[in-house]
């Protein structure tokens, strides 16, 4: 019982109070306050975080599961970079304060922190985001199909798009004069047009739905009137 | 038609077909090669400045030369390829009009991405910008949007100090500054959450008339942010296009007379991008191509087993 | 620099050349502009205390083209500053109507923020520079308030959205029929959990990349409930790999309740809800490598997305699992639509707990919700038809009313 009412007066009393304050100069930087004490809960949660992460690696290693190596790798990427930053290994001396190591920046080069980020950590990064470009075109060439006519409008509008966001619209239509009654033909028009009013209205009505959605959600939280997110014991 | 003739027509379409099965590491190959073969050849194609390019151009020319310029760097290494262009091109052009930048990131790791912009363009095309009077790096401060909220009414509450460690009032540039209000403009390279939607809706909505707003976003992004153009962002830079359009026209204004491919890496990539993109349309039209000899192959599928 | 054509002129012609010069510096000093009248600075009210409208009006025929504006902190009747410091130089006009807004007024440092009484004075200026004497308003302190009145119309939509919520969760209570259409995405979650179990494979469960202060990840986990509550009804393997700490807190309680619920709480597993990494492509990299190796039936993707959504989503589809999305980042959307066999698309996913739910409450709010969205199209409507209106006659009562109607907005 109490372990869902508790919970429910909180989330009520804190949204109503939250909203209020909105409207109020007095009260305005109390949202902030709270999002301070969130992100203070949430660092402290970290702690949970990390630890289960070592306890499922360990244990995994431990037991030798399938793909133990891959938890190896984890645990000792975890352990590097926890020491590199903890200890500051390598960090450039602060100039207000040359002898105190701990008072040095670890995060640029050529601090082994910073070593790790600029070699490892940011290509690896980049790589995974530039995997991107290969589902692009696999989804791209599964799920396109002009099955009915909506599906053509959106093939055609692609076809747009897809030329007109490169120098193919210069080469295919930059011929058009830009101070000719058919300017409005060029790829580039088209794309700009496409984009700023039939795209942009489209996503207004979406960002519309998705607002009133996100204020129908809150007040059944705020109602206690959604439950589901709480335990139940 | 002849049998021979009807086989052979049948046979392509039974091949076409089978094109819908397709492994996709035939297309990941092909992807891979349209992208890898024109930057080993260096492809390079004309661009022509669009509005959007030119508007944000003229936003930061129409700011006062020497004015106090926030620039936020919300990106991660992930989003380099297609915000770095702008970022590299966007520090030449407020430091050609003079601009005193102070330069945050509401990413983890959007503060290494301005050090190094502030490396290999600020100090590298313009040495005679000094730290503290010229530039200040306030680094990332965690929090997303209350971060925004708070400069609206309190930036040495957000940043007590520098990313080194100084308090603002030891650097002249900050000294005084209370809000983002102070600021003539706020420049955001802008990858996602938080981003250039967050400082339309926490500082420019709230302050509309006080500072003009311009951002660099990504491709994907750029569809959710048009909404807040020109009103509420006076300029916007969407994806790598929007990247070497700006480029070119920062370096016809302003030229560099070393390194200038520094501010080529957006037209650079064009290339790359416009083989790319045809590889697509043609993948599409194949996909098609192959559903429709599907379709028209199960439709005869009867008169097939008979044969 | 010499100017020889002149040496050589007659003199009456070099008399005449001078007077012609001195004549302008002449016109200039007789040609003051007169004193502003009726300077007076009000505080603004309803705003968060730190703007002033200062008015003034400019005696006809005045010639006055700028105005100058100096203020000057006082405390106790006494100013606290010898010097007066200029404000801005602005359009001789700028006082009337509703005054020249101050903003940014220096703060009072001696009483923890509040304003002090400020001082200001205006001068109008001629078009050739002369400056009028300066006309000194009385001191006023620019208060905080406590509504902030350029909020109102937020106010008013906020209580008519939320009231058409509410009023239809009452009228749902008092029996109210609340029929909302199929959703196909929702109803395939039982079909995507039963083929898993089928199939002896897992469930996989993303909750999206965010924190739980935001919304689509609470809504995301409320998805969870239900997916949690089949998989146990059904005895099916649901893991749930977390990208925040929290999340990972707030999941492991829900599909805990969920087994309670499904009247299996012996088959409820921990270790299948872990934390992996805030690092967005660390996470993608772990979700996406689990997927090829363990090929689980059945994908859900709930919560906020960037750009991993087409990882999750072409890989899941790669090994041929029912996928099923939901989201209210519209810039994924496209993917997801394009990858997934079902998604969610921004207000659905919002809708989904209350539609899984079945209670009429829950219901009754998505009717509300409606409403809203009724209401806000004929806001648009209304708005459309007035700027229509407003462009066919710019000076007519429409022009007005659609200056009205797009001030109200915040247009």
């Amino acid at each position: 019982m109490l372990r869902r009412t508790i919970p429910i007066i909180i989330l009520s009393a804190t949204g109503t109070m939250l909203v209020v304050a909105y409207f109020s100069p007095f009260t305005l930087s109390w949202g902030e306050t709270v999002l301070d004490w969130f992100n203070i809960l949430a660092a402290v949660a970290f702690v949970l975080g990390a630890g289960n992460l070592l306890a499922v690696n360990l244990e995994k290693v431990s037991s030798r599961k399938a793909g133990w190596a891959y938890a190896a790798i984890t645990l000792l990427s975890f352990a590097a970079m926890f020491i590199f930053g903890i200890f500051k290994v390598g960090a450039v001396p602060n100039p207000s304060a040359p002898d105190v190591h701990l008072a040095g920046a670890y995060e640029g080069l050529p601090s082994a922190f910073g070593w790790m980020y600029e070699y490892v950590l940011s290509p690896l990064t980049a790589t995974m985001f530039a995997m991107l470009a290969f589902y692009v075109a696999s989804a791209a060439f599964r799920a396109f199909r002009a099955k009915n006519v909506e599906a053509i409008l959106l093939l055609g509008t692609a076809f747009i798009i897809l030329l007109g966001r490169t120098a193919a619209a210069t080469l295919l239509t930059g011929w058009i004069p830009v101070d000719s009654a058919f300017a409005v033909l060029r790829l580039d028009n088209v794309t700009t047009a496409v984009t700023e009013h039939v795209s942009t209205a489209g996503m207004r009505a979406i960002t519309i739905g998705i607002a009133l959605g996100v204020a129908a959600t809150s007040l059944r939280l705020l109602l206690g009137i959604d439950r589901s997110y709480l335990s139940k014991g | 038609m002849t049998t021979d003739e009807h086989n052979t027509a049948g046979g392509l379409r039974a091949q076409l077909a089978r094109v819908s099965n397709l492994d996709r590491r035939w297309i990941f190959l092909a992807m891979g090669l349209a992208v890898g073969v024109p930057i080993l050849l260096k492809l390079r194609f004309p661009e022509v400045p669009g509005p959007l390019a030119i508007a944000t151009f003229n936003a930061i020319e129409a700011v006062p030369e020497g004015s106090r310029v926030l620039i936020a760097f919300d990106y991660d290494p992930a989003s380099e390829g297609e915000l770095q262009p702008m970022a590299n091109a966007m520090l030449h052009h407020c430091a050609s009009r003079k601009h005193k930048m102070v330069f945050i990131a509401l990413w983890p790791l959007g503060k290494q991405m301005a050090d190094e912009t502030i490396k290999n363009v600020l100090l590298a095309f313009h040495p005679q910008y000094q730290y503290g009077t010229d530039y200040v790096q306030l680094g990332y401060k965690a929090g997303n949007e209350s971060v925004i909220k708070m400069m609206t009414t309190n930036i040495p509450q957000a940043f007590p100090s520098d990313a080194s460690g100084k308090t603002l009032s030891e650097l002249p540039l900050v000294a005084d500054l209370e809000s983002v209000q102070q600021v003539e403009l706020i420049i955001t390279f802008s990858a996602g959450y938080p981003g250039a939607k967050e400082w339309v809706q926490y500082a420019k909505s709230s302050y509309p008339d006080d500072f003009v707003l311009v951002a660099g976003s990504t491709g994907v992004q750029a569809n959710q942010l048009f909404p807040y153009y020109p009103k509420q962002m006076e300029g916007m830079l969407a994806a790598i296009k929007g990247a070497a359009e700006y480029e070119m026209l920062v370096t016809a204004k302003y030229p560099v007379t070393k390194d200038k491919e520094r501010f080529e890496e957006g037209r650079r990539r064009m290339g790359p991008q416009l083989v790319a993109h045809l590889l697509m349309i043609g993948l599409i039209l194949l996909g098609n191509v192959a559903m429709v000899a599907g379709r028209s192959r199960q439709s005869r599928g009867g008169q097939g087993a008979v044969r | 620099m010499p100017m020889p054509h002149l040496t050589r002129m007659p003199s009456f012609k070099a008399f005449f050349a001078i007077l012609l010069c001195v004549a302008p510096v002449a016109t200039i000093a007789v040609a003051m502009p007169p004193n502003p009248e009726n300077v007076t600075a009000v505080d603004k009210p309803g705003d968060a205390g730190a703007t002033v409208l200062l008015r003034w009006t400019v005696p006809a025929d005045a010639g006055a083209t700028n105005a100058r504006v100096e203020q000057r902190v006082t405390r106790d009747g006494a100013s606290v500053a010898e010097e007066w410091t200029l404000v801005e130089v602005v359009a001789a006009d700028a006082g009337s109507g509703d005054g020249f807004a101050i903003t940014d007024l220096p703060p009072d440092s001696a009483s923890s923020g509040s304003s002090l009484p400020i001082a200001f004075r205006v001068a109008l200026i001629g078009s050739d520079g002369e400056i009028s004497p300066f006309v000194e308003s009385s001191p006023v302190v620019a208060r905080r308030n406590w509504f902030m009145t350029s909020r109102l119309n937020l106010l008013i939509v906020l209580s008519i959205v939320c009231g058409a919520v509410v009023l239809w969760i009452l009228l749902a209570r008092a029996g109210r029929s609340v029929k909302i259409r199929r959703i196909a995405a929702l109803e395939a979650i039982d079909e995507a959990v039963g083929r898993a179990t089928e199939m002896g494979r897992s469930v996989l469960f993303v909750p999206g990349i965010q924190d739980m202060n935001d919304i689509q990840t609470v809504a995301g986990v409320t998805v969870l409930g239900h997916v949690a509550k089949t998989a146990a009804e059904y005895d099916a393997v649901l893991e749930v790999p977390t990208s925040r700490s929290l999340v990972m807190t707030a999941a492991r309680e829900t599909v805990q309740a969920a087994h309670f619920a499904a009247g299996r709480p012996e088959t409820y597993d921990a270790g299948r809800i872990n934390y992996i990494t805030d690092e967005q492509f660390g996470y993608v990299a772990y979700v996406t490598g689990k997927m090829v190796r363990e090929k689980p039936a059945a994908c859900f993707y709930m919560g906020a997305f960037y750009a991993e959504s087409l990882l999750f989503a072409e890989n899941g589809n790669s090994i041929g699992a029912i996928q099923i999305a939901g989201t209210a980042e519209p810039s994924q959307l496209p993917f997801f639509v394009a990858a997934c066999d079902y998604t969610l698309i921004g207000e659905e996913f919002f809708a989904a707990s209350a539609y899984l739910s079945g209670e009429r409450d829950q219901l009754g709010s998505i009717k509300g919700q409606d409403l809203g969205k009724f209401l806000t199209g004929a806001a648009i409507i209304i708005g459309s038809l007035l700027a229509t209106a407003a462009s066919l006659a710019p000076s007519g009562s429409f022009a007005s009313a659609s200056a009205a109607y797009q001030a109200f907005f915040g247009g």
